[in-house]
């Protein structure tokens, strides 16, 4: 596959810049762009998980300088994402066999990047107002409130996130994170964050490293299934992809700092949307080449 | 050149005596691509010889040159509206198909053979495609997907046909030249070049060549397939090694 060298270095450099403007892992971004590329999308995804691994690195370690990570929870939300991502990578391979692989990754795109796009739209618009009301829009728990799903059997309790809670609820998020993340080429991170920040209430200051943790575990995981069940991931993009991440969002993350809070999250729902347009574009409009060929195996 | 078309002389005058014998040799057996690799040709040199019983015919000749790469299983599908998207519906499954295919000749098909031998014989990129043991016949819901393998390789450089792809540098010796793109896939290569004269095959042989890939992109490739495992750890392990080494190059304490 022909694809010039700066380009990808380039595209991994602005998606690096956007990921730590917006504290995100990027993968959500830099898949389907490469799949407009051209590049198959079983590629694409396979290959992105390589350029997540690196930049959760990169912020892992930085939570864990700052002692803001909660191990405890890290590991349940790992189980989970292990078992998630082995699903992922399975339903990865049925999908292509079937010659629907393109398809389910369109889809699933289309309708998680809509769904996750308005609410977070919804949310900031809601936030903005409010704060222009002078009001405030901490969310505090209250003493003896709680959901009824962190009340199932087997409660933990976590310290350093303040929560005691049913493993199970956590498990089934981790699952779900770990399960779109392989088939996706994502790190699920903007699904995991809002999720530990509203549903179980987990401190704003623990929650980005614990979810960076947990990435990196299960991205390592889908990295190397994908390398061996699926052969579709390529060293040398993923170095490119990594070389350019890596290095944009450092430089992101330092432009943020001069932004304000809620304005991005606003633009990251529009971005959000914009991507989930494009991918429903791609499934309505009337195909140039309704054909396509694909190899199922060589013989010589 | 000179020595070449001596050595087919040669080689032509210890053949058995019968009709035409015809005499080809490749200018390579053997092509390497490296990663830089943009495409290359294969030359096919032949001759015909005729001896003293051989009769006089009142046409020329004309040879056809038909390559074929390594054989592919390949799945052709298209897309069809359902609802509002479109999604793969139908599928042709295609399980000998040439991974590349070129026919050259010295004039075009139609004129050179008559339909039936063309259709037994399979000469031509079409005829070899429209051949009934290509792919099942669905009594006619395959020919869109003929055409469209046809349409989707072509379009790649990968099947091409090619009627003047012949040259005959004498009434009796030719050459073709075999063009050879970057996404020809590596492997065995067949050459079949076939003698006509008149709308009858007089003469055919088979010849081999073998592409190989060598060069780092080729040792990547066989590492990924072989050492699949080892593979994923190294992707993983570079993966692992400039998260960390962004985090210490850019540590903010």
């Amino acid at each position: 596959m022909p694809v010039s060298v700066l380009l990808i270095l380039g595209m991994g450099a602005a998606v690096g810049f956007i990921s730590g403007l917006f504290g995100i892992g990027g993968g959500f971004l830099m898949t389907p762009l490469l799949i407009f590329l051209g590049i198959p999308p079983a590629v694409a995804v396979a290959t992105q998980s390589a350029q997540i691994v690196a930049s959760s690195t990169t912020s892992s370690l930085n939570a864990l300088r700052r002692k803001a990570l909660d191990f405890k929870l890290g590991t349940i939300l790992v189980i989970g994402g292990f078992v998630g991502s082995v699903l992922g990578v399975w339903f990865f391979a049925a999908a292509r066999r079937a010659g629907q692989l393109d398809l389910v990754i369109v889809i699933s795109y289309v309708t998680l990047f809509t769904v996750v796009g308005s609410l977070m739209l919804k949310e900031s618009v809601r936030e903005f107002w409010t704060k222009r009301k002078g009001g405030s829009v901490r969310l505090r728990r209250k003493a003896g409130e709680h959901a009824p799903y962190l009340g199932l059997p087997m409660r933990v309790r976590f310290y350093r996130s303040k929560l005691y809670a049913s493993v199970i609820p956590i498990l089934g998020l981790a699952l779900f994170v770990g399960f779109a993340g392989a088939l996706l080429g994502i790190g699920g991170g903007f699904i995991m964050v809002p999720a530990l920040l509203y549903v179980f209430r987990v401190p704003t200051t623990v929650v980005v490293g614990t979810s960076q943790f947990q990435i990196v575990c299960t991205t390592l995981v889908a990295l190397i299934l994908h390398a061996v069940a699926n052969q579709a991931v390529d060293i040398v993009l993923a170095s490119l992809l990594i070389v350019g991440g890596v290095f944009g969002a450092q430089f992101g993350a330092r432009a943020g700092r001069y932004l304000r809070a809620e304005l991005f999250r606003f633009l990251l729902a529009l971005l959000l949307l914009a991507v989930g347009l494009r991918f429903a574009m791609e499934l309505v409009v009337h195909p140039a080449e309704p054909f396509s060929i694909t190899m199922q195996e060589a013989r010589t | 050149m000179r020595a070449l078309v001596l050595l087919l002389m040669l080689c032509a005058s210890l053949a058995p005596a019968s009709a035409e014998t015809l005499i080809t040799s490749l200018s390579n057996h053997r092509v390497l691509i490296t990663s830089n690799y943009t495409g290359t040709s294969i030359a096919v040199f032949g001759a015909i010889e005729r001896d003293a019983q051989t009769i006089s015919r009142a046409t020329e000749y004309n040879a056809v040159v038909t390559v074929r790469g390594p054989s592919q299983y390949l799945v052709v599908r298209e897309k069809e509206q359902m609802g509002p998207v479109w999604i793969n519906q139908e599928q042709q499954k295609f399980p000998l198909a040439p991974s590349y295919l070129s026919v050259l000749t010295s004039a075009p098909v139609e004129e050179i053979t008559s339909p039936q031998l063309r259709q037994r014989q399979k000469i031509g990129v079409r005829a070899i495609i429209d051949a009934p043991d290509f792919t099942n016949a669905r009594e006619g819901a395959d020919v869109p997907f003929r055409d469209a393998l046809f349409r989707l390789k072509e379009k790649e450089g990968l099947y091409l046909e090619d009627e003047r792809g012949v040259t005959f540098l004498t009434p009796s010796i030719f050459r073709a030249s075999i063009p050879l793109p970057a996404t020809a896939p590596p492997g065995n290569y067949d050459v079949e070049v076939t003698l006509l004269a008149d709308t009858v095959i007089l003469a055919r042989t088979i010849t081999h060549f073998e592409l190989v890939k060598t060069g780092f992109e080729q040792q990547v490739g066989e590492v990924a397939r072989d050492w699949s495992l080892f593979y994923g750890l190294a992707t993983a392990v570079i993966a692992i090694f400039f998260g960390w080494v962004a985090n210490v190059i850019f540590r903010r304490d």
